[in-house]
């Protein structure tokens, strides 16, 4: 994947998993913050677990900067972990994450809705109720009808190519239906059915528990459809949530004040402090970490992190240590070991690479313990439900362990060692110091790395991701990543270790997981309804993927963050991997 | 064959300016090589570039001796000397871990050694420099002489084509160029690739910026007597051009030959630090360069290859200039 928690998740596989997860069990609506721990002690991590400086003061704007610009500011077009986590603000969708620190926000709750879906038998129908005094921002009320149509629009990939496919290839929509669009009239009572407006009925393709995470994404948000405006709706989308947009200048600035048509009584979740927002785009980055820290600017709305340079002015001044947080995400930066370059088809002699490689190199290479992130033993990071606690591949200090290498080495017929390529992304100095790191380490027994950097827009769909480039080329080794759709072992392992997924032309995240076991245990996990077993089946294809060793786990990634000055009510919200938005208040 | 014409070029009043006055010899010719290096020899900035320079070849020739005993091998890893604890992972100690084993300092994150890096270096930007060098003097000489003592229109065929060269936008002609070429080609590959298609991209464009001088040159030298006489006396053009033309044009040749090499040391600077100069971890001023920005809160990452840079920018400038001065005393 390619950007900052950027979702390519896919239910191509979309054998359903009718997972427990605990649906049924959470119904509820109770706003999880208010009894979660709080602190006003300034201190390093005070707003990961807990709320900062809590408050109910209203009043104040905040001001939120992004490096880049989000790929749209309509939630139907939207695909970014960060932009999720923002367009609550100005709408609201059937279902939504709890509003709370910790753990807490891993529970979902009604939003729109009055609770959770109710699943039929075989989790194929869902059905949902709209609570009631539920407006848009003109004052109209916002029925099931609003949702359907927001839908049935994102469908329309040439003019929402943003958006995830989840609805298309889950719901049972009518033969060659193309969206509200381009197959206006047509009845899709096959895949969404509006029986009242108050009721909205799902039909699935095939059975999938999981259907209550989708609906917390912006896709599903509602759109009024007397004011849709197709692809310029993103200059004024019709807000359900708190704030409403005030102005928007593309690719510059978008300020959000308050909807005079929201009722919190509906509404326990978000706390709508700010007066209004105002979000920048196309900031230099290290502009946005001076402002934060000087306390001209309160949030950095990418949530990825300080640049290495505020890094170390963070970490070595213990005032600025005190304003920052450091929550773990979903994700994990790794190096694939593709099986079809030479020597590498034997396993020895990629448990050699295993053994050999320096973790803390390769954690350092990322940017250490705070920005980079911990030290990967396995594939699923320890967020996600059945993860594993197991080191595969022990060594002291995590520095390698040599003498194993080489034994590796010679079991596998190469004792003097192998020549392979290191493929990086050029616009990364992450993975450039990885694979200099790679180098250096493997020099140690023989095997010669030499680096290679890439196009980042390339990098999966010509290069590092393309099957024939990958064995023509000797790339032995090949730098990725990947984070969490949501956090559990479908989202997390589905798209990088099914073998289904490589394509010859290139474009696949899965560079070198080829093993029918393991696409064989996907479908077993997608069809599990037991929890614990589901789980148990996802640390069977991780402890296989390690076993053989065709993936080299790095780190699972963590972010330093560094509060605004004057915020209050400041907390990381581990749905998202970042502070939590609805939240923030002003002194 | 006629009078050397180097004898002939040599201005009279400048041959006895030097000669003290109890001077044993009798009064002698000297030739105007003699007499520009005595105007260089007492140029003292000029000296001081020229001993820069061949300091700096020096370096770069004994790179693999000096980091020896001076320093660590230039792509070795030294984390234990980066802040990992605190996690800033800039070099542990003042002024960015300078001592007496690491002269300048480490690079943050990976530890490696600063003065080996900027040592080791020194060897690709000047490789890099001479050679591309070598090709636009080669390429900018021949067509330049030719295009002076042709005429007519091959005269306007090459010179069309020197405003054709000149008025190409070449950096980023370098970027799409260096993006595209493949691993392996020509039979070459990995930085062997990289070296000679940066010395292509960069010799290959900077011809015409010789030429036009040669060119102006042979057009007001092959109107001189000599040069009549030695047609007169039955000499072919390919003759001509290289006995009669030629040793003549040596001087400006070799003056704007020095001044070229700086600035394509700033050019293989400018690619590597966009990206597309050689691969790491092959160190290069340029590329070190890029590699510091992110860490700007760590002056001494940026300091040193920017100080080489500067250094043999000014060295080879100052140097360009006194041979100037020395060939041609009236350009002053």
């Amino acid at each position: 994947m390619s950007n900052p928690r950027k979702k390519r998740l896919l239910a191509v596989t979309a054998a359903a998993a009718v997972t427990a997860l605990g649906l049924a069990a959470c119904s509820g609506s109770s706003g999880g913050s208010n009894n979660a721990a709080t602190t006003t002690t300034a201190a390093f991590d005070a707003a990961n677990g807990k709320i900062f400086n809590p408050s109910d003061k209203k009043g104040g704007t905040i001001t939120m900067a992004d490096e880049g610009e989000p790929d749209s500011t309509d939630p139907g077009d939207s695909y970014y972990g960060y932009t999720w986590d923002l367009m609550r603000l100005y709408g609201r969708g059937l279902v939504m994450f709890d509003v709370a620190p910790g753990d807490g926000s891993s529970k979902l709750s009604g939003d729109l809705a009055d609770g959770l879906g109710k699943p039929s038998e075989n989790a194929k129908t869902w059905t949902y109720k709209l609570k009631s005094g539920l407006k848009f921002e003109d004052g109209t009320a916002i029925t099931s009808k609003d949702i359907k149509y927001a839908i049935t629009r994102t469908l329309d990939k040439d003019i929402f190519p943003d958006a995830p496919t989840y609805f298309d290839d889950l719901l049972a929509w009518p033969a060659d239906y193309k969206g509200a669009y381009k197959s206006k009239g047509v009845d899709v009572k096959s895949a969404i059915d509006t029986p009242d407006d108050s009721t909205i009925i799902f039909h699935l393709k095939n059975s999938f528990s999981g259907f209550d995470y989708l609906m917390t994404t912006s896709q599903a948000y509602p759109v009024p459809e007397a004011k849709d405006t197709g692809a310029k709706y993103k200059e004024h989308p019709i807000s359900s949530g708190p704030y409403m947009f005030a102005t928007y200048e593309a690719g510059k600035k978008f300020t959000l004040k308050r909807n005079p048509n929201w009722d919190a009584a509906t509404d326990p979740q978000r706390k709508a402090l700010p007066d209004g927002y105002e979000y920048s785009m196309n900031v230099n980055q290290d502009d946005i970490d001076n402002r934060i820290i000087a306390g001209d600017l309160d949030i950095h709305v990418t949530g990825t992190g300080v640049t290495p340079a505020t890094q170390g002015k963070v970490l070595s001044d213990p005032n600025l240590k005190a304003r920052a947080d450091n929550p773990t995400l979903a994700r994990l930066w790794y190096t694939s070991i593709p099986t079809t370059v030479a020597p590498l088809d034997n396993k020895d002699c990629r448990m050699a690479i295993m053994y050999a490689m320096d973790r803390t190199a390769y954690q350092t290479a990322y940017g250490g313990a705070f920005a980079g992130g911990a030290i990967a033993t396995s594939l699923m990071p320890p967020l996600i439900p059945g993860s594993l606690k197991k080191d595969f591949y022990p060594s002291q200090d995590n520095k390698g362990d040599l003498t194993k290498a080489k034994e590796a080495l010679t079991k596998c017929g190469k004792p003097d060692g192998f020549e392979i390529t290191m493929a990086f992304r050029n616009e990364r100095p992450k993975e450039k110091a990885l694979a200099e790191a790679f180098q250096q380490q493997l020099a140690k027994v023989g095997i010669k790395v030499t680096p290679k950097g890439f196009a980042k827009k390339d990098y999966f769909s010509t290069y590092a991701g393309n099957p024939p480039y990958v064995k023509a080329n000797n790339i032995g080794l090949a730098a990725n990543g990947w984070g969490a759709d949501w956090n559990d072992g479908y989202g997390f392992l589905a798209q990088i270790v099914d073998s289904r997924v490589i394509r010859e032309t290139g474009g696949s995240s899965n560079i070198s997981v080829r093993m029918p076991e393991v696409d064989k245990l996907i479908d077993q996990a997608a069809v599990e309804t037991d929890n614990a077993k589901r789980e148990a089946l996802y640390g069977q294809i991780d402890t296989l993927v390690m076993d053989n060793a065709v993936i080299y786990p790095g780190v699972w990634a963590k972010a330093l963050l560094v509060r605004g000055k004057t915020l209050t009510n400041v907390f990381v919200n581990q749905a998202y991997g970042m502070y939590d938005y609805t939240s923030l208040g002003k002194q | 064959m006629t009078v050397p014409p180097t004898e002939v070029a040599t201005p009279q009043t400048d041959a006895l300016e030097t000669e003290g006055p109890d001077s044993p010899k009798a009064i002698e010719g000297r030739s105007l090589t003699q007499i520009a290096w005595r105007r260089l020899k007492r140029d003292k900035v000029a000296m001081a570039g020229a001993a820069v320079l061949i300091f700096l070849i020096l370096v770069a020739i004994f790179a693999p001796l000096i980091v020896k005993f001076l320093g660590h091998p230039p792509d070795e890893f030294h984390q234990d000397l980066v802040d990992t604890e605190m996690g800033t992972l800039g070099p542990k100690g003042a002024w960015g871990g300078i001592s007496w084993d690491y002269l300048f300092g480490v690079e943050p994150v990976n530890g490696r050694d600063l003065f080996s890096r900027v040592v080791y270096g020194s060897r690709i930007s000047l490789l890099i420099a001479f050679l591309a060098t070598l090709l636009s003097v080669i390429i900018g000489s021949t067509l330049g002489i030719i295009a002076g003592y042709a005429g007519g229109w091959v005269d306007a065929v090459i010179s069309r084509a020197m405003d054709v060269f000149l008025a190409f936008p070449l950096l980023v002609f370098a970027i799409a160029l260096a993006g595209v070429v493949p691993d392996n080609a020509f039979g070459l590959q990995g930085n062997t690739l990289r070296v000679v298609m940066l010395v292509f991209i960069i010799g290959f464009f900077n011809w015409p910026y010789i030429g036009r001088i040669i060119r102006g040159q042979t057009l007001s030298l092959r109107e001189r007597e000599f040069v009549d006489a030695a047609r007169s006396l039955g000499a072919r053009t390919p003759r001509i051009l290289a006995r009669e033309l030629l040793p003549n044009l040596v001087a400006p040749i070799l003056v704007y030959s020095t001044l070229l090499i700086p600035s394509n040391v700033l050019f293989e600077a400018a690619l590597s630090f966009l990206g597309v100069g050689i691969q790491p971890p092959t160190p290069s001023w340029g590329g070190m360069l890029s590699d510091a920005v992110t860490f700007y809160t760590m002056p001494h990452f940026m300091l040193f290859p920017g100080l080489a840079i500067f250094f043999t920018v000014l060295a080879f400038n100052l140097f360009g200039d006194g041979l100037r001065d020395a060939f041609d005393p009236r350009g002053r």
